[in-house]
């Protein structure tokens, strides 16, 4: 069970009451129809995957209701930090360096 | 060496002193004609297939652990062909065909039982769907029947049909031929009849780079043994298919989870049967050594630590409890963990890859054992002639471009 950060709540609050959301920083194009068949199809379906440091969606659901971002280490499950929608992804790649 | 009961005999007498080792343990050479990345079970069927079928033995499989260590020795051994689509019938009733010979075959016992899968109905929407189910299923000429809940409690006299549990039983669907089989012997047969046909399985040998010539096609593997030359890889790898894939610069529509099993203390003979739960995300049977063995659902999020979290096996023992009132003093002995690969059609991907000579086997989520023969016969097809083999054809990478995804809700319901 993670505990995690929301920061919308400023409150660390057990997974159970969040929704995983898949990785962050995924942009929808401005305009649908004037991308290729293989952008959208990028966008819509292939993701990182990554084993180590990744960026992610969470909505807390159980609680205000909102989507933010987390940054998480995959192997170790450890959290890093969490951020508003929106923000930019903060630098915690030294931290997660082995 | 074949197993045959002469030998057996002598064996016993001799105290399971005197068996030879079942694979061989090379050196990597320093070139092969095929490179298969991961000896699970899927893997190993693979490089099988390749030598049997397709005449090809300079075949080299290599993992960075031991064989069947991955998801091929973390599951729960169920195996079934019940799906919906036509694409998934075809290739889930194709594995089980090879099951059901696949003893002789390898001559090696892989404990198939074709002891019954019954997936329970809990709720009005479930029972149309699974009708729907039975009624693809036989129209394909795959065997599902549909059971009244005293039916079903008469196929497993322990499972409770009361109306006033949290999650009454309403109905099931029962596929007669599906059952289980042992996962290790399945990777141990396909691991020994690929050696003995040449083929070299190379273990603590991690892949770490694919090297690519002056085309953009595959011109070798980096491993932690050195360099390998080849002009096909297989990529067989399961839930780190992405990591893998990513040495070839090729990003995949997938995501990685924890899945969980855990089982009991051994008890004598009490469930003869597999009975699977979506709703409440429980599945159970018993294994030879009288362990109930039990899968639990995905963690929320990905990961790739090869635990789950205790809340999902909670919540899967409260449904098992339920379901099943007489193993309620039962204690646990073991969980674990595996990482399941899993596409957003719940379908694998088996097929060519945008990098000439690069090849993928995965997605195979939540459901994989089940098609461990299937999965390696078409996939060796694929590898071998370079074009997908007909079964495999819809499970394209392509399909994503196109649209013609392959929406299998029938995959275990806890892949949803």
């Amino acid at each position: 069970m993670l505990l995690i950060s929301c920061p919308y709540c400023e409150t660390e609050r057990p997974e159970i009451e969040f929704r995983h959301a898949g990785q962050a920083h995924v942009a929808r194009a401005a305009d649908p129809s004037a991308v290729s068949d293989e952008a959208w199809t990028e966008f819509l379906y292939f993701r990182d995957n990554v084993k180590g440091l990744a960026y992610e969606r969470w909505r807390h659901v159980y609680g205000c209701g909102r989507f933010f971002n987390c940054a998480r280490d995959t192997v170790s499950d450890k959290i890093f930090a969490t951020y508003k929608a929106g923000e930019p992804r903060p630098n915690v790649e030294t931290e997660a360096a082995p | 060496m074949r197993f045959h009961l002469f030998n057996l005999l002598q064996q016993a007498f001799a105290g399971n002193q005197g068996w030879p080792p079942q694979w061989r343990a090379p050196e990597p050479k320093p070139a092969y004609d095929v490179v298969i990345i991961g000896a699970g079970g899927h893997g190993l069927a693979t490089a099988y297939y390749l030598a049997k079928e397709h005449g090809l033995s300079n075949v080299a499989v290599i993992d960075k652990g031991w064989l069947g260590g991955g998801n091929t020795g973390r599951n729960t051994t169920i195996l079934r062909s019940n799906y919906l689509w036509e694409e998934s019938e075809a290739i889930y009733e194709h594995s089980l065909k090879i099951w059901e010979g696949l003893t002789r075959e390898l001559n090696y016992n892989v404990m198939y039982s074709p002891r019954g899968v019954m997936m329970l109905a809990h709720n009005a929407h479930e029972v149309q769907t699974f009708k729907r189910h039975v009624h693809a299923n036989r129209l394909a000429g795959v065997d599902n029947e549909w059971l009244s809940p005293e039916e079903a409690q008469a196929f497993c006299p322990i499972l409770n049909i009361s109306k006033s549990i949290r999650y009454p039983i309403v109905g099931a669907a029962l596929q007669r031929r599906g059952g289980t089989a042992r996962h290790d012997a399945v990777a141990w047969g396909y691991a020994r009849g690929a050696s003995l046909r040449g083929v070299d399985i190379i273990q603590n040998c991690e892949a770490t780079g694919i090297r690519r010539d002056a085309s953009g096609a595959v011109a070798g593997v980096e491993t932690t043994r050195g360099f390998i030359a080849t002009k096909k890889i297989g990529v067989v790898a399961a839930g780190h298919t992405s990591v893998v894939m990513s040495m070839a610069g090729v990003r995949m529509p997938l995501e990685s989870y924890p899945l969980q099993a855990l089982v009991s203390e051994p008890i004598a003979p009490i469930i003869p049967c597999v009975v699977m739960s979506n709703t409440i995300h429980a599945y159970m049977s018993q294994s030879d050594k009288g362990e109930l063995v039990i899968g639990a659902g995905t963690d929320a999020y990905t990961s790739y630590s090869q635990t789950g979290g205790l809340h999902i096996a909670t919540h899967t023992l409260d449904a098992i409890c339920e379901l099943f009132p007489t193993v309620r003093r039962l204690r646990m002995m073991r969980n674990w963990g595996g990482i399941v690969d899993c596409t957003p059609d719940r379908s694998p991907i088996i097929g060519k890859t945008p990098v000439p000579g690069l090849f993928v086997n995965c997605g195979w989520g939540t459901g994989g054992f089940k098609a461990t023969p299937g999965s390696g016969d078409v996939f060796a097809h694929t590898v071998a002639t370079g074009e997908p083999h007909p079964i495999a054809a819809p499970f394209s990478l392509d399909r994503f471009r196109t649209g013609r995804l392959i929406d299998e809700a029938a995959a275990a319901g806890v892949a949803h």
